[in-house]
């Protein structure tokens, strides 16, 4: 990766100048990421990020898993809030598919997708906190995330992975156990979010070093492709829950969290404000959640009948049958489609190519994080070495979502 | 979502082109040669200014497919979201379509990305890199020709010594 730096006349010329290699065993990256700053003294005149030491072929995988299996890879890929990339997801394989979904279980992927996105928000936040030296934050958004993990665990048994949707479906129904944790968080984690806020936002070190730094400009960030909070921050007031409403998300009354600085404080600004439109909205979402079952019904044969069904019923038991059999599965037109979900990071999508097998011919995501880091380089010229590390945390690069 | 105004304007500037539609997404097909003004007039007079997604599908075993690869651009107007889906078709030896890297900065590492993955060369562009795979790499990973569990590339990787880092 140096030489590319290196065929460049203007910088190799300036022997001054050094090479600082960052990453890809780094703290502050957090996770595996690499880039090659060429420096001036503290300045950084140029990066080059090499990425790709968590390839693991999550695309190839997509081509030999079934709509069904290939959820559990889509967990791994923003391990910060997986239930984001469920939902994202299996709302595109169910837009493939033509399943309309019931209206429960619209209203509990809104839920859990908002979930995900706090907690989400809350480890960009705190781990950008922690590098510019707030440890505090980063242990009290923390405490809260557990809080999280315990909701997601006992809703699907699962801590860090749930696997929580399902073609047509959801894996369970919500417990009342689950309910009164989340009317739990929902009563406590406000009290949590004020103490934050006091923490940082009036805070003279954190905000000297992230105000004015590693600033996109809105052009730019259209023209980068930026999207979520990354693109919100430098003022494109674009959210697919407002401009493409999915699920359930027309139901609800929510703002969209913009700021036009662009900077890194702004980042952690909008990302603060959304946390506090997340719980608007799970608020509302449990208040009105609707009765009725969470699955399409069992003669559809789209969805996984529950095991009562499978040993009770004839019709269940033949649904079980048709969708696990390697040859039958689901009815799958030979088409191609594009469906996008507001993931914490950004436009979460999926491109989807099926060939009549119940397994997708193509399964591209769109990967925020990706097309964030893309922007790396744009932002961290001019700055100090000690920038890095702020504007690296504001744009929440995760790193298996980053290589796939 | 496409609107009737933008298909209608493509039409008057553009002459027939080949369009089609599923479950509310519209895709325009063009050929390679013609992607640059199409795209270029998309972006400056029906403000698609969001360059979403890059990527490519390999048809080699798909039903009733004459080309083998086929490029997926996917579009937003960040102000109607407006969306259009173009596809272009590009075949072996040599498959090559322009660069988008004119119009769209965003679609530097996306079209890397592509290449790394599927070999498809984009003319122009600034960067012309694997991206997620090393350097020494020689396949395309994401092509159907290649198999699912591995070729066996790992003793063609140079292994450095602590002597000779």
């Amino acid at each position: 990766m140096a030489t590319a730096i290196e065929s460049n006349p203007s910088s190799s010329q300036q022997d001054y100048l050094w090479t600082l290699n960052f990453g890809p065993q780094h703290p502050a990256t957090h996770t595996t990421l690499r880039i090659v700053l060429k420096l001036d003294g503290e300045r950084v005149v140029d990066a080059v990020p090499d990425i790709g030491y968590l390839h693991s072929g999550f695309e190839k995988l997509g081509e030999y898993l079934d709509y069904n299996q290939y959820v559990t890879i889509t967990d791994r890929m923003n391990y910060i809030s997986p239930v984001a990339n469920n939902v994202a997801w299996h709302g595109a394989v169910e837009k493939l598919l033509g399943i309309e979904i019931t209206p429960r279980c619209k209203y509990i992927r809104v839920i859990v997708a908002e979930l995900a996105r706090i907690s989400d928000h809350l480890l960009s936040c705190g781990a950008m906190g922690l590098d510019t030296g707030a440890f505090t934050f980063f242990l009290y958004a923390f405490y809260q995330r557990e809080k999280l993990y315990d909701i997601f665990e006992t809703m699907s048994g699962q801590r860090f992975h749930p696997s929580y949707t399902r073609v047509g479906g959801l894996m369970y129904d919500f417990t009342p156990i689950v309910i009164e944790k989340i009317r739990e968080f929902l009563k406590n984690f406000p009290n949590t979010m004020d103490d934050l806020e006091k923490l940082l936002n009036r805070n003279r070190i954190f905000v000297d070093r992230t105000k004015g730094v590693g600033v996109l400009s809105k052009e730019d960030a259209t023209n980068f492709s930026a999207a979520g909070p990354v693109a919100r921050a430098s003022g494109v007031p674009r959210d697919l829950r407002k401009d493409e409403p999915y699920l359930a998300y027309k139901d609800f009354d929510f703002q969209v969290c913009c700021a036009t600085a662009g900077d890194c404080f702004a980042r952690y600004y909008v990302r603060m404000a959304e946390i506090r439109e997340s719980l608007k909205i799970v608020k509302q979402a449990l208040d009105n959640l609707p009765a009725g079952p969470v699955n399409v019904g069992v003669d559809e044969r789209t969805t996984l009948p529950t095991k009562q069904q499978v040993y009770n019923s004839i019709e269940g038991t033949i649904t079980h049958f048709e969708l696990v059999m390697l040859n039958r599965g689901f009815t799958v037109p030979t088409e191609e489609t594009y469906a996008a979900t507001e993931a914490p990071n950004g436009e979460l999508g999926f491109y989807i190519a099926g060939d009549g097998s119940d397994v997708a011919y193509r399964a591209r995501s769109r990967p925020p994080s990706f097309i964030h880091f893309g922007i790396f380089p744009h932002l961290i010229r001019g700055h100090t070495l000690s920038d890095v590390v702020a504007v690296l945390g504001s744009l929440n690069i995760i790193a298996a979502e980053l290589d796939r | 979502m496409t609107t009737p105004a933008t298909l209608e304007a493509l039409k008057s500037q553009f002459g027939e082109l080949a369009t089609s539609e599923f479950r509310g997404d519209t895709r325009l097909v063009l050929s390679a040669a013609q992607l640059p003004d199409v795209m270029g007039w998309l972006k400056n007079n029906r403000r698609f200014d969001l360059l979403v997604d890059v990527t490519c599908v390999d048809y080699l075993n798909f039903r009733d497919a004459t080309d083998r690869y086929g490029l997926v651009y996917l579009l937003a107007n960040t102000i109607t979201a407006e969306r259009i889906t173009v596809r272009v078709y590009v075949n072996d030896p040599n498959p090559t379509v322009p660069s988008m890297t004119m119009y769209w900065q965003g679609a530097n590492w996306l079209e890397r990305e592509c290449y790394d993955m599927f070999g498809v060369e984009f003319a122009g562009h600034p960067d012309h890199r694997r991206i997620l795979m090393p350097e020494e790499f020689t396949a395309f990973p994401l092509r159907k020709d290649y198999p699912m569990q591995g070729r066996g590339e790992r003793h063609n990787f140079p292994v450095l010594e602590r002597s000779d880092a």
